[in-house]
């Protein structure tokens, strides 16, 4: 009787094994490489706003506050996305006829807000905080990445669970002096030179990168604002923290 | 059937050669009109009670797992009484392929392929009722320690999580296993068969099988070698799901006793269910001359033997529940035994506890119709035996104000019944696509009971056990 496959099969026979063996592995790889993508997770990713907004010509170049819009940052869960009434606090005198700046006139004359297009979002089962963050010393930089130079905002950093837990399993790592949370954007201002040269090592990395890793110097000065601020750091990974 | 056959101690009965034996096995297979009538019942009630399952699973994964009987404080309910029975049942398959195999009991050759399809099917009913019960099966992955961003990993403190392991494990090792097995005998279809398409498909699956001395010895140590990993499966498997109420601290959970108790269980239902499904099947194919009268003998003796061993566990339960002198212990004994569940209880004790009893008679033990009966029993009463152990606990525990009764609703039983259909319907759709037999080892056999002339008829005296391994199965097979 012939034979029912050419002796090349064999070939077929041999890759399909090693397939099974290494299919789940390849499967998992590129399942983790998915997940973490920019396009899963939407980090780096400018958002379609209504008007384009530029964070890095109203902090850097004009050295605006970032609580003159975000105003309830330090009080409450929510930054806040400023009403329009903001806006027109300037916009009312200047730069009154751009047409960029029609959907902001449109949204003051007929009272409805502009929707603009959320860019950082926790899921509904998360429960944050802004304010408790920043009394504890988090700069913006350090979840929203470096947002002062940014010509259209974009999600900064991806937010990945592990990543909260980060800090929340070793605050010593990031927390530190409130009264220092909004002073290193006056220091970067475009034309600040010997401020900002004069900033320490780690002002100066989160400013620009949102990151630091602190030396032991730094973290022993972490543990001290740790302590003070009474953080209780078993409990502080604890599921209920923020899945309330 | 005939009710009663007579005892002969050779494990091939009737006048068989290397080509009988090969044309009756892969007949089956290859001549489509050896299934009869019984085939195309059991396959469409089990088609359809599987149908029945998928639209239960339907309903389950858009309402929740509310509409099963689970609920405060009866957390576990039917689903994990089925996924420990299922789980149960599979073992005969692995005990019959892998130990009897390290042992070299001759016997095993006739019952193992089937057994071991057996152990497939039960595992892959068993694997769906945890997966249910977390109420999101598409996040099943999560109990794996995969690399994620959620910062987390399984509690490996945790029994539930060792189950995972422990049956993962077990169903991959089986499924190598029974598919090592299948090789030799899936290139005997493929030469056998005259429809290309089953010749592309046999042929595929015996991936180039030639029967070459190099394939037979790769083969034999590779057997031997799954063996061995399966063996500690055996043992370890139930063991691990009687951690899942071992760990606990609820009293009728907390049962040092567990672990061998449920093994020996599992081997008992296993052979229950083997010979649930032998003695009906050696009948419609006419399989008696394989698997013989002897075969049943010992397979109603294991479970005689194992079914002792799972009364003396229920023995032990009552005394040491008394023993232990804790309130809590005795009263849980208490409401076993004369609580709303007390049915449940005295059912269980007559099916696992006087039934079995009968199979010390060798008259029983032969009468073909008896035996089925008491399998029935057996399977029932291993049922019971994991529906009294979670639901009077988890209904009767330290606080009264917690007490409750359990009730299951249609969806627990629709979901049951579907099992029962799935494995039907796989069980008699591989009676039908692959040897049930293992047919190289039938001729193995053959051999080390004639010698290597041509069969003449059986050998007048049985096969020594010692003879076993596979070693002599050169040439001689397809």
């Amino acid at each position: 009787m012939a034979q029912v496959f050419h002796p090349r099969a064999n070939v077929l026979a041999k890759l399909s094994l090693i397939l099974l063996a290494t299919g789940p592995v390849l499967l998992l790889l590129i399942g983790t490489g998915v997940s973490r993508a920019s396009h899963n997770t939407k980090a780096g990713i400018a958002a379609d706003q209504p008007v384009p907004f530029s964070h890095e010509h109203h902090v850097s170049e004009l050295g605006i506050d970032c609580r003159y819009c975000h105003s309830n940052v330090e009080t409450s869960a929510h930054a806040t996305v400023p009403p329009t009434e903001t806006c027109m606090s300037c916009h009312s005198q200047i730069w009154t006829n751009s047409p960029l700046l029609e959907p902001i006139r449109q949204s003051y004359k007929t009272n409805t807000p502009v929707t603009w297009a959320q860019v950082n979002k926790v899921p509904e089962f998360v429960y944050f905080n802004h304010s408790i963050h920043i009394k504890r010393g988090l700069n913006c930089n350090i979840c929203h990445g470096s947002v002062q130079q940014m010509q259209l905002a974009y999600k900064g950093k991806p937010f990945f669970m592990v990543w909260c837990l980060n800090c929340h399993r070793n605050p010593e790592k990031y927390v530190g002096d409130p009264d220092k949370v909004f002073s290193i954007y006056e220091k970067g201002q475009k034309g600040q030179d010997r401020e900002y040269a004069n900033m320490p090592a780690e002002e100066r990395d989160i400013l620009n990168v949102g990151e630091h890793t602190r030396s032991p110097e730094e973290l022993a000065k972490g543990e001290e604002w740790v302590k003070k601020f009474n953080i209780k750091k078993k409990q502080l990974a604890d599921c209920w923290i923020c899945h309330r | 059937m005939s009710a009663r056959e007579k005892l002969n101690d050779d494990l091939i009965l009737g006048k068989h050669t290397y080509r009988s034996i090969n044309d009756k096995v892969n007949n089956v297979v290859l001549n489509q009109n050896s299934h009869t009538i019984p085939w195309a019942v059991c396959f469409m009630v089990g088609f359809m009670l599987l149908q029945l399952m998928g639209l239960v699973i339907l309903w389950l994964l858009y309402r929740g797992i509310g509409i099963w009987g689970v609920n405060n404080p009866s957390m576990w309910g039917w689903d994990i009484i089925n996924f420990v029975w299922w789980i149960g049942i599979g073992h005969a398959g692995t005990l019959i392929s892998a130990i009897l195999l390290l042992l070299k009991q001759s016997w095993r050759n006739s019952i193992n392929r089937f057994a071991e399809a057996m152990t497939l099917f039960a595992v892959a009913c068993a694997g769906l009722f945890p997966l249910l019960h977390t109420g999101r099966p598409y996040m099943a992955y999560w109990m794996f320690p995969y690399p994620n961003v959620l910062a987390m990993t399984p509690n490996f403190r945790s029994p539930l999580l060792w189950d995972v392991f422990a049956i993962s494990t077990y169903a991959t090792v089986s499924a190598v296993f029974w598919f090592l097995g299948l090789i030799p005998d899936v290139a005997s279809l493929r030469d056998r068969s005259k429809n290309p398409i089953f010749r592309t498909i046999f042929g595929a699956l015996a991936m180039g099988w030639r029967g070459a001395s190099s394939h037979w010895q790769r083969y034999e140590s590779a057997y031997i070698m799954l063996a061995g990993l399966s063996t500690p499966l055996v043992l370890s498997v139930h063991s691990i799901v009687s951690f899942d109420f071992a760990v606990s601290n609820l009293p009728g959970w907390h049962v040092t006793l567990f672990p061998p108790y449920f093994v020996a269980g599992a081997v008992y239902a296993g052979f229950a269910m083997v010979l649930t499904l032998a003695i009906p099947v050696r009948a419609w194919y006419n399989m008696k001359d394989f698997i013989t009268m002897r075969h049943i003998d010992w397979m109603a003796k294991v479970m005689l033997a194992t079914g002792l061993i799972v009364f003396y566990g229920y023995l032990c339960e009552g005394f040491f529940s008394w023993y232990s002198g804790n309130v809590f212990e005795r009263d849980m004994m208490r409401f076993r035994m004369f609580g709303p569940y007390g049915w449940a209880y005295w059912m269980l004790i007559l099916c696992n506890g006087v039934v079995p009893q009968f199979l010390w008679f060798p008259k029983i033990r032969t009468n073909l119709v008896a035996l089925f009966v008491i399998c029935q029993f057996v399977s029932l009463g291993m049922w019971l035996e994991r529906f009294v152990i979670i639901t009077v606990s988890l209904t009767r525990d330290f606080l009264p104000s917690s007490w409750g009764y359990f009730t299951p609703t249609i969806y627990d039983i629709g979901m049951f019944v579907g099992t029962v259909g799935q494995f039907t319907f796989l069980m008699f759709g591989f009676l039908r696509v692959l040897p049930m037999i293992n047919n190289f080892e039938m001729k193995e056999l053959l051999y080390r009971m004639i010698g290597r002339g041509h069969g003449h008829g059986h050998a007048a005296h049985a096969p020594e056990p010692a003879l076993a391994g596979h070693a002599a199965g050169d040439g001689e097979e397809h």
